[in-house]
């Protein structure tokens, strides 16, 4: 039975904030193909392509057979439940300060032993399902699940280690003007946060949907533009220590390419909006939100990019804002190794075109608002790293693995 | 299964010099200078000079970034015959193999066989995170809880099967920490009652603290030679009547419960010519007493699934009914890290040839001593064992 | 005849002639002009700390500063608009600098604006002013006192689901003060020199369009004008030296003899 969480009290401004420890994060190149599926969450283990074997620990030959050609592929994550042992005292800070602790041998259905964290529902002689998630440390780990969904599954204290649940976090949104911030803060508050910081610009500005903001539960809306860092700054300084996730709904989209386009103040708008206020969030959150990386119950947790698919494929039709996405992306990748010493995920959410007012002429199928924040929301919960919502951008993927330069071909027609 | 051919015996070798440095709980010293403090004293007993080894065996955890060949150079050794063997509780054993059939071939005729490990404050937990691969892969990132954690899933799971109680280890660790008061630098030098191994802290359930070895800082080491050369320098040797060594057996057992011996123990009591009731004294590898049960059972004593049983209708205390790990085995004298792979050997052979350092084996004429290391994912891989006979 | 160059300073120096700021502090709350999304935007004002006696600077403060020609207060040349841009001398570097400085007539619609606020200015209003003011001098600003500038930022922007909303001339008005009194150019408090809902007037944007087509200048974002009297201020509203500049931000300054404030 897991103890439903209880909503932390409000944090002892005198008390010192523990500070972010992490399990040991290094693994062999080839183990990381457990990290590059527990990103997507996926449950992949190697499968050798001759025998068919199915093998873990991760290794560079088949026990079988040696072949060398041992594919992470995906696999019935189902098992057995073989022993337990609880850890009640560890030689590595991280576990030392998290004990009781407790790992089980798991017999997969699929064939191998694996060695995994315990969900509090797992029974020692039962059947579970093994999930492979990233820990604090950003490699992947994998933990034994009852086989069917219990109550307060989610609240489970080492299941949360490993995910980014909003529930009774604090959010920020960093821009609620548009219909995607909007989404997002219903979303939320559906999800059990506590609170709901909706940024918005430009408050002179009116736009369609603010009465609607205001109706949310536990939405709070504060000045924010990202454009402007004495804006990104006063909000971070203001609020900083109390917002667990930021999600950065800021957006600039316009039709048009790199050559075939007049002139560069659309270009720079793309650049400010989209790098540049990434940039800002960063530089003001980034360190706070490190800081409190294991900071109790609501503990910071993530920073979650909105990114158009096309940052990994340039579409020549949106191509300028095409490049601005795949700046973002690569930002985003060095936010990632700069928070991960504060155990904070950065999540990247890939989308095709939106079904909002700058994709009106491109056709189905498109994302709409809603989808992409509750995809948001359930990728926090699952505590992924990358997240690929909607067809296009699911089949933007699965080109680019096969194909990248067919790939290129085909989003210029 | 044997491979059918007969296996050369170890006649005319003998395994000579027990000898054992001190432990201490911690040292500031490094590896390389404790396997020094051995090397000394094999070479002062034996009035022997540096150059007169010309072959040497090391095992050690902290002599990194050495291997065997830089501590030729440290040593001033200029063996031709070398190995390094990282088997960690095997590594006795294992030594003792190839040194005797290097000796028999004629490839070296002085072998020092050394086994130690310094240890810092940081040592242990260092070890832990870089210990293999798959360690560090697999078993490492889940708790942290190193070996410890590692056998309490091994115990658990032997326990679920066999029905084993807290109580039957017990009664092995006791009588380990009785055959130990006689041992000056034993880590551990008081008795333990049943009281207090049932109610010690638990490490990870279901192993409570006095299931655990103490790490520590030490050294082991002995000769290998021939029969007539430790006559002629006036050292008590001991024969070696069989041995065996396995490693990753059985590897489709989803979890341990029994060691590669049991591939390989007909050969072993053949090899020797001898069968389970003939030996007077039994040195298990006990870095958990439930590895120490499995030997039992592996090595002939009992059937599988009857250590338990066969503990509980024994008493394995020196004056006992089976007289097991007569010095306190690591459990009571620490483990100095791959000298724990020395441990059971060196005891055996002080006891074949009446010189024990603690309390003495009645008619201890024939020895056997199980090594069992290296637990690179889930389990131990390494397994071995010798027959060790008294010199007529 | 001789002019006193140095009393005048002495004058400014000693408050009998006053200074007064017609200009709105520069920052990034200032509301700019918001034209329709897929057509080009004035950016914004923004600053970017170069350094503040820190690790990037360690004596030293300053910025860098981003902002559109158009941005806060501001002066428009002829050149910005489409009936100006073939008209010698129309850019803000090529601009008769004598022509930086000169006299402004301030009309006072601030009651009328209060209680309306899509008031326009027409001839009958200003021909009212002029029975108890007097006429505007050929070669004055004309500048529309409307005390927008004290108003709320959303106030001020006055933006609904139509547009704009804010106080300006109407087409007739801005071709009477250039034809019949030969004004030397236009200058509000709101954004733009225009009525909020200009682009439906004909021709859209008068302020604009016959002001720069005939070489005239605009002011626009200006404050303060409370404290001007009706006649007799002097501005002083230099651009920047752009190259082929459409107009600058600036500061905006009125000199007023003190027994006229």
């Amino acid at each position: 039975m897991t103890e439903p969480l209880v909503r932390p009290k409000r944090k002892n401004p005198l008390k010192r904030t523990r500070l972010p420890l992490s399990p040991q994060g290094v693994r062999s190149r080839t183990a990381h193909g457990l990290t590059a599926a527990a990103a997507e969450g996926r449950f992949a283990l190697q499968v050798c392509l001759d025998c068919n074997t199915v093998t873990y620990p991760p290794r560079d030959a088949c026990p079988s057979c040696l072949s060398a050609r041992l594919p992470f592929r995906d696999v019935d994550c189902g098992g057995t439940l073989i022993a337990e042992t609880t850890v009640q005292t560890s030689t590595d800070p991280y576990f030392r300060e998290r004990t009781p602790w407790r790992v089980g041998t798991v017999k997969l259905d699929a064939g191998p032993v694996i060695v995994a964290h315990l969900h509090g529902d797992a029974v020692e002689g039962e059947r579970v399902r093994l999930q492979l998630k990233l820990d604090k440390s950003g490699s992947a780990i994998a933990m034994a699940l009852p086989e069917k969904d219990t109550e307060n599954m989610a609240d489970d204290v080492h299941l949360r280690e490993m995910t980014c649940d909003p529930k009774f976090r604090r959010i920020l949104i960093t821009d609620g003007r548009n219909t995607v911030g909007q989404a997002m803060a219903k979303a939320f508050s559906d999800a059990g946060a506590s609170i709901i910081f909706v940024g918005i610009a430009d408050a002179w500005k009116p736009f369609p949907g603010l009465g609607d903001l205001r109706k949310i539960e536990h939405v709070e809306i504060v000045p924010l533009d990202v454009t402007d860092t004495e804006s990104v700054t006063e909000q971070a300084e203001q609020n900083g220590a109390r917002i667990d996730i930021v999600v950065n709904t800021a957006e600039h989209i316009r039709a048009g390419g790199v050559v075939d386009r007049h002139g560069l103040t659309v270009a720079r708008e793309e650049i400010d909006v989209r790098y540049l206020g990434l940039t800002r969030l960063a530089q003001a959150f980034g360190p706070i939100l490190r800081f409190r990386g294991a900071d109790g119950v609501n503990s910071a947790a993530a920073f979650v990019n909105l990114l158009s698919v096309h940052a990994l494929m340039n579409w020549p039709a949106y191509g300028s804002y095409s490049a601005t996405e795949a700046a973002c992306l690569s930002a985003a990748q060095c936010m990632r190794a700069e928070l991960r010493p504060g155990g904070v995920k950065v999540l990247n959410v890939f989308f095709g075109p939106l079904d909002t007012e700058w994709f009106q002429t491109v056709p189905p199928p498109k994302v709409t608002p809603a989808a992409l924040a509750n995809a948001v929301v359930r990728a926090l919960q699952q505590g992924v790293e990358d997240a690929f919502v909607g067809d296009v951008a699911e089949d933007i993927r699965q080109r680019l693995a096969v194909n990248p330069k067919a790939l290129e071909r085909e989003m210029a027609t | 299964m044997t491979s059918g051919t007969i296996r050369k015996s170890y006649e005319g070798i003998v395994a000579c010099l027990p000898v054992t440095i001190p432990y201490r709980r911690y040292s500031t010293n490094s590896a390389q200078w404790w396997l020094g403090r051995a090397l000394h004293e094999l070479t002062k007993r034996a009035r022997l000079g540096l150059k007169d080894i010309d072959g040497f065996a090391v095992s050690s955890f902290t002599v990194g970034p050495d291997t065997a060949v830089g501590l030729t150079q440290h040593f001033g050794l200029s063996p031709r015959w070398l190995d390094h063997i990282p088997f960690g509780g095997a590594s006795g054993i294992v030594a003792l193999r190839r040194a005797a059939r290097a000796v028999q071939a004629g490839d070296a005729d002085m072998v020092a066989c050394v086994a130690g490990d310094t240890n810092h404050v940081d040592s242990f937990r260092k070890m832990l995170s870089t210990f293999s691969r798959f360690a560090q892969d697999a078993v490492y990132p889940y708790g942290s809880g190193g070996a410890n954690a590692s056998f309490a899933l091994i115990t658990k799971n032997y326990m679920n099967t066999y029905g084993a109680k807290r109580e039957d280890f017990a009664k092995i660790c006791i009588a380990q920490r009785d055959n130990a008061i006689s041992i000056p630098h034993a880590m551990m030098k008081k008795r333990l009652t049943l009281d207090e191994y049932m109610s010690a802290r638990p490490i990870a359930d279901p192993i409570h603290l006095f299931d655990c070895v103490m790490p520590c800082a030490g050294a082991e080491a002995l000769v290998v030679c021939r029969e007539d050369t430790a006559k002629s320098l006036n050292l008590p040797g001991v024969r070696i009547l069989s041995t065996i060594e396995r490693h990753n057996a059985f590897a489709t057992d989803p979890m341990q419960v029994r060691g590669g011996w049991e591939l390989d123990v007909g050969e072993l009591w053949s090899m020797a010519g001898l069968m389970p009731k003939d030996v007077d004294f039994v040195q298990t590898y006990d870095d958990y007493p439930v590895i120490s049960m499995m030997q039992f059972e592996d090595l002939g004593f009992c059937s599988k699934g009857e250590g338990p049983d066969f503990v509980r209708s024994h008493t394995l205390t020196n004056d006992g009914t089976f007289p097991h790990n007569t010095s306190g085995g690591q459990l009571s004298v620490g483990q100095a890290g791959a000298a724990g792979g020395f441990l059971g050997l060196v005891e055996a052979m002080r006891q074949l040839t009446s010189q024990p350092l603690g309390s003495k084996v009645p008619d201890a004429n024939a020895c056997l001593v199980s090594g069992f290391g290296i637990i690179n994912y889930d389990r131990g891989l390494s397994s071995c064992a010798a027959i060790l006979a008294r010199l007529a | 005849m001789p002019v006193d160059l140095l009393s005048f300073a002495r004058a400014v120096a000693n408050g009998d002639i006053h200074v007064i700021d017609l200009t709105q502090t520069l920052s990034q709350e200032l509301p700019t002009i918001v034209l329709p999304p897929e057509l080009g935007q004035c950016a914004p004002f923004r600053m970017e700390e170069i350094s503040r006696y820190d690790e990037r600077g360690p004596a030293w403060y300053w910025n860098n500063i981003s902002l559109g020609e158009h941005t806060g207060t501001h002066f428009d040349a002829p050149i910005h608009w489409i009936s100006g841009k073939d008209l010698p001398n129309n850019a803000v570097d090529t601009i008769n600098v004598a022509q930086f400085i000169a006299p402004a007539a301030v009309i006072d619609c601030s009651k009328e604006c209060a209680a309306n606020p899509d008031f326009e200015l027409t001839v009958p209003f200003v021909e009212q002013w002029e029975t108890r003011h007097g006429n505007i001098e050929p070669g004055s600003w004309v500048l529309l006192r409307t005390d927008w500038s004290k108003r709320t930022h959303t106030d001020y922007a006055g933006l609904r689901d139509d547009g704009a909303h804010t106080p300006g001339p109407e087409p007739a008005v801005v071709k009477w003060l250039i034809e019949q009194r030969d004004v030397h150019g236009f200058g509000t408090e709101t954004i733009g020199t225009d009525f909020g809902q200009g682009h439906h007037f004909n021709p859209p944007y008068p302020a604009h369009f016959y002001m720069h087509g005939k070489g005239r200048f605009g002011l626009q974002c200006l404050t303060n004008l409370d404290l001007l009297p009706p006649k007799g201020a002097v501005i002083i509203a230099a651009p920047l030296k752009i190259k082929q500049g459409s107009g600058s931000p600036l500061r905006v300054l009125a000199l007023v003899a003190r027994g006229d404030v």
